[in-house]
């Protein structure tokens, strides 16, 4: 564990100069993941730390249809909050799966979005083989234990899993981050703010360095929608998805419409699917539809010994969700 | 640019001013020093324990403004000015906390050293309001371990608390 300087950052500006301006600068917000990789796994040997947790980003704001989440609302808060939990159960779902109670009081919304893999390779610098902690060695993940492993958008090169699950229904939502570079701010979709490994495992989202995430909008959904998150996991509590799925979907009729799919625990960046809701939209509540559906979401996997059963538990996942909201009243 | 962080000795370490269990105290760090070994080694609080200094345990559970947290991933230096409240903290006046008192007539613990957090984090969960069910208390005290596996014990010591605390 190297020495490093501590900079309380009071404000916004500064923070992002702070951190522009040095290469072995690192925010630290939360700290559940940035303290970990650093004290205690040794991955991670930033030395500046600048302690972004004063600045005035903790505000939840309504303006019309959009909440407006500071990046430094903590999970518990934001699962507190009334829009969150009368009008996006979703959101509340996913972030209320997730972690712990005392985890939830300190981890942020912006350093959720942006949390390092929790793969246990690339966390045990004892592991020569990480293409995202050393680009070109190789990915012991492949060959090694790796139930907890990524099965959409992984390759020989990584296999490790994007481990949030609020970025399950954020993604599914059109949310989008507003980001704060030295002098310039640009908004991008979550969707586009995460980059699939490829050959580069290294690069996990399209920030440059020191590029700090400020606020995220989270669109509401239209009055009458049904939503929720199902997490499958091995403990019933405090623990990582096997497989979840953040669903929301409106039925007219008997007929499904404005679906919004997306999965968690199976993909290298959080995973909307197309795919499902262009089966669901418009097609009548069954249980062939939502196989249909997961059919089509799950599909040009790679998987290894040990997460080959996820193929099959995703797609019942979805059904799952598909059926538990589309039977409530 | 502005740059009001706390800084001395080369930048390795800070000055952090810390209201513990209601007492000041200001204390110069080295950075890399964790709430939990500030408490620890520094103020002799040794209630809070360290197990896995992962933040998987929640054997080092402490308040933090009111908030309870995982003392073994917070920089010490990340709480200047705030207040934190341990296990020493609850019963200041050697008169155990209801909380307390309930786990010692539930018998919840066997070894006991995951009791100061498991403690810290029931006090918490009552004031959130989160002991309603069993399944309630489960689910929130998700993040306290128990090796010895005195969890329907520990259950049924909040169970407790919280029927006393509805009572009044």
């Amino acid at each position: 564990m190297r020495p490093f300087e501590y900079i309380r950052a009071d404000d916004v500006a500064s923070a992002v100069g702070l951190v522009s301006s040095d290469p072995k600068a690192h925010y630290l917000a939360g700290g559940t993941t940035q303290i970990d990789l650093m004290l205690k796994d040794g991955v991670l040997e930033p030395e500046r730390l600048v302690d972004i947790t004063r600045l005035p980003l903790r505000g939840i704001r309504r303006h019309g249809d959009v909440l407006h989440v500071g990046a430094l609302v903590t999970m518990e808060e934001l699962a507190a909050d009334v829009t969150v939990t009368e009008q996006l159960p979703l959101v509340r779902e996913a972030l209320l799966g997730g972690a712990s109670t005392q985890l939830r009081n300190m981890a942020t919304i912006g350093g959720n979005l942006l949390q390092r893999t929790r793969c246990r390779y690339f966390r045990d610098p004892t592991v020569l083989s990480c293409n995202k902690r050393s680009p070109g060695s190789g990915c012991a993940a492949i060959s090694g234990a790796a139930r907890m492993h990524a099965i959409l958008g992984a390759s020989m090169h990584c296999i490790a899993v994007h481990a949030s699950d609020l970025c399950v229904p954020l993604v599914a939502l059109d949310a989008v981050a507003h980001i704060q570079g030295v002098g310039a701010q640009r908004r991008i979709p979550l969707a586009d703010l995460y980059v699939l490994p490829g050959d580069r495992p290294d690069v996990e989202n399209v920030l440059q360095h020191g590029e700090l995430l400020t606020t995220i909008e989270i669109p509401l959904l239209p009055a009458g929608t049904r939503s929720g998150y199902l997490k499958i996991r091995d403990r019933s509590s405090y623990e990582f998805a096997l497989t979840s799925a953040a669903v929301a979907l409106a039925i007219d009729d008997g007929v499904i419409t404005h679906p919004r799919v997306a999965f968690g625990g199976v993909g290298t960046i959080p995973w909307r699917s197309p795919e499902a809701e262009a089966v669901l939209r418009g097609a009548s509540v069954n249980t062939q539809t939502f196989r249909a559906a997961a059919d089509a979401a799950i599909h040009d996997t790679f998987t290894v010994t040990g997460t080959a059963f996820k193929v099959e538990l995703a797609k019942r996942t979805l059904v799952r969700i598909l059926q538990t909201l589309t039977e409530a009243g | 640019m502005r740059d009001s962080g706390k800084r001395a000795e080369g930048g390795r370490s800070s000055t952090v001013s810390l209201t513990v269990n209601g007492s000041g105290h200001d204390l110069t760090l080295d950075n890399r020093t964790t709430l939990l070994d500030a408490l620890r080694e520094h103020l002799a609080l040794t209630g809070s324990k360290k197990g896995c200094d992962q933040g998987a345990c929640g054997a080092c559970t402490v308040l933090v403004d009111g908030r309870r947290v995982v003392s073994c991933l917070m920089l010490a230096a990340q709480c200047d000015g705030r207040e934190v409240t341990t296990i020493e903290g609850l019963s200041p006046d050697g008169v155990l906390h209801p909380v307390q008192e309930a786990f010692v007539r539930h018998d919840g613990l066997q070894c006991g050293y995951c009791t100061p957090g498991q403690v810290m984090s029931a006090v918490a969960l009552l004031a959130e309001g989160r002991a309603g069910s069993d399944q309630e208390i489960r689910e929130f005290m998700s993040g306290n371990v128990c090796r010895c596996g005195a969890y329907p014990n520990i259950v049924a010591a909040i169970r407790e608390v919280a029927a006393c605390d509805a009572a009044v």
